[in-house]
C-alpha cells in the first residue's frame, strides 16, 4: 500500500513549492521533513538518498525522486494532469518552462548582490509584463476557454496561478494590464483544493525573509 | 503529410544540439535555418513566432514549439524514446535532468568572463567525475543492461552520449575512472543513426568558437 508522498526540503518555498501546489491541487496529502542544519543534508548526502546530492528529494510510490521537474511531470501524470495526448503535453510543458523561468528570477532574487536587488527587481517586473504574462493572456483570449490547455484544468494552469501570486508580491498591481488573467486567478483560486490550500493553516509555506535567506544560505553552504 | 522538422537558431551547438543528437538518433531528417542577423530575430519576434521570444525554435507538426525541454519531450515520446510507463519516464527524466544541469555549465562556459574560465573548467570537470558520472555508472552497473532505462534506448541515453563527448573535449581522460561509461560510449557510438550522426558532414555543430559567441551576443543584443 502506497503511503503519502514525502517531501525534503527545508522550510521554506524554493524550489518545492511548485510540488506543495500540485500535490495540493491534486488533492493528495503529504508530509514534509525539514532540513534544519547542515547535517541533516549531510545525513540525507551520506545515506545516498540523493541522487546528484541536491533537493528536493520526494519519496513517492516507491521511488526516491530528485530534480524538481521530474518530480513535477510524474505527479502531473499520475494524477490527471497533464492534458489527454502528446500535443497537449507539448503546449502544457511549453507554458510550464515559461512560468518556471520567471519564478526561477523571483525565487533567486535574495540571493543576489544588495546592490543588484533593484536592477533585478525591475528585471522581473519587465519580463512578468512584457514576456510572460502577454504570452498567456493571449493563449486564454486565442480560445476563450477558462484553462490553458485542453478546456480542462492541468499542471500549466496551477503552475500559472503559483507565479501570479508571487508576481504580485513583487508588485501587487501586476496583473493591471491582463484582464483576462485576473478572471483566471480568480476562477483557479477558487477551485476547492487551490481554495484550501490557499488558507492559513495549510502547508504553503511564506515568502522568504531575511533570516530564513541566512539559514539557508549556512545549510548550502552559499 | 508531415513535412521535416524546422530548427531556428544560431549556426552553432548551445541549446540547440540536444535536439539535434535527439532527431538524429530517432532517424528524423530536418532542415535548420540560422540565425545570423538581430534583424531576423527581430522578425522572428515580431511574426509572433516566438512564444517567449527565445530561441530554441522547432517548428514541428504544425506547432512553433519553443523551451527546449519541452521540445525534447515532445521528440521523445513521439519517437519512442520514453520509457514505456510512468515510473520509467519518471528515471528518463530524472537523469536527463541531471546531464542538463552538467550540459548547462558547459553550455554557458564560453560566455563566461576571461578571467572566470579556469575555476569554471575546473567545475565542470569536478562535477562531471564526482556528482553525474558516478550516478550513471552505477546505473550501468547495477542492472547490466547496455541502456540506463527499461532495458532499451531511451532519451536519457542519448543526453548521456552527448554530454560524454561534450566533457571529454575539455577533459580527455575523464571517463578513465568509468569502465562501464566507456563501454557504453562505445556501443552508442556503434548504434548506425548515432555512427552516422558522428560522421563529417553530419548535422552536428563543432564545438563554440569567438565567432560563435559573438554572433549570439549580436543578434541577442546582449553585448
Amino acid at each position: 500500500m502506497a503511503g503519502k508522498p514525502k517531501l525534503h526540503y527545508t522550510n521554506g518555498r524554493g524550489k518545492m513549492e511548485s510540488i506543495r501546489w500540485l500535490l495540493a491541487a491534486a488533492g493528495v496529502e503529504f508530509e514534509e521533513e525539514f532540513i534544519e542544519t547542515k547535517e541533516d543534508l549531510e545525513k540525507l548526502r551520506n545515506d545516498g538518498s540523493l541522487l546528484f546530492q541536491q533537493v528536493p528529494m520526494v519519496e513517492i510510490d516507491g521511488m526516491k525522486m530528485v530534480q524538481t521537474r521530474a518530480i513535477l511531470s510524474y505527479i502531473a501524470a499520475k494524477h490527471n494532469l497533464y492534458g489527454k495526448d502528446l500535443k497537449e503535453r507539448a503546449w502544457i510543458d511549453m507554458y510550464v518552462e515559461g512560468t518556471t523561468d520567471l519564478m526561477g528570477m523571483i525565487m533567486y532574487l535574495p540571493f543576489q548582490p544588495a546592490e543588484a536587488k533593484e536592477k533585478n527587481l525591475a528585471l522581473i517586473i519587465e519580463r512578468a509584463t512584457a514576456r510572460y504574462f502577454p504570452a498567456y493572456e493571449k493563449v486564454l483570449k486565442d480560445h476563450g476557454h477558462d484553462y490553458l490547455v485542453g478546456n480542462k484544468l492541468s499542471w500549466a494552469d496551477i503552475h500559472l496561478l503559483e507565479a501570479i501570486l508571487m508576481a504580485e508580491e513583487c508588485k501587487p498591481d501586476i496583473l493591471s494590464a491582463f484582464p483576462l488573467l485576473q478572471a483566471f486567478k480568480g476562477r483557479i483560486s477558487n477551485i476547492p483544493t487551490i481554495k484550501k490550500f490557499l488558507q492559513p493553516g495549510s502547508q504553503r509555506k511564506p515568502p522568504a525573509d531575511e533570516k530564513f535567506i541566512a539559514h539557508v544560505k549556512k545549510i548550502f553552504n552559499m | 503529410m508531415s513535412e521535416k522538422p524546422r530548427l531556428i537558431y544560431f549556426n552553432g551547438r548551445g541549446r540547440m544540439e540536444s535536439v539535434r543528437w535527439l532527431l538524429a538518433a530517432a532517424r528524423v531528417e530536418f532542415e535548420e535555418i540560422f540565425l545570423d542577423t538581430r534583424e531576423q530575430y527581430v522578425k522572428l519576434i515580431k511574426d509572433g513566432s516566438l512564444m517567449f521570444q527565445q530561441v530554441p525554435l522547432v517548428e514541428i507538426d504544425g506547432m512553433k514549439m519553443v523551451q527546449t525541454r519541452a521540445i525534447l519531450s515532445y521528440i521523445a515520446g513521439k519517437y519512442n524514446l520514453y520509457g514505456k510507463d510512468l515510473k520509467e519516464r519518471a528515471f528518463i527524466d530524472m537523469y536527463v535532468e541531471g546531464i542538463t544541469d552538467l550540459m548547462h555549465m558547459i553550455l554557458m562556459f564560453p560566455f563566461s568572463p576571461p578571467e572566470a574560465k579556469e575555476k569554471n573548467l575546473a567545475l565542470i570537470t569536478e562535477r562531471a567525475t564526482h556528482r553525474y558520472f558516478p550516478v550513471f555508472e552505477k546505473a550501468l552497473k547495477q542492472h547490466g543492461q547496455d541502456f540506463l532505462v527499461g532495458n532499451q534506448v531511451s532519451w536519457a541515453d542519448i543526453q548521456l552520449m552527448e554530454v560524454i563527448l561534450a566533457v571529454e573535449e575539455k577533459t580527455p581522460a575523464v571517463l578513465l575512472a568509468f569502465p562501464q561509461l566507456q563501454a557504453f560510449k562505445t556501443r552508442m557510438s556503434n548504434m548506425p543513426a548515432i555512427k552516422k550522426f558522428l560522421q563529417p558532414g553530419s548535422p552536428r555543430k563543432p564545438p563554440p568558437d569567438d565567432h560563435y559567441v559573438s554572433t549570439v551576443l549580436k543578434v541577442l543584443a546582449e553585448e
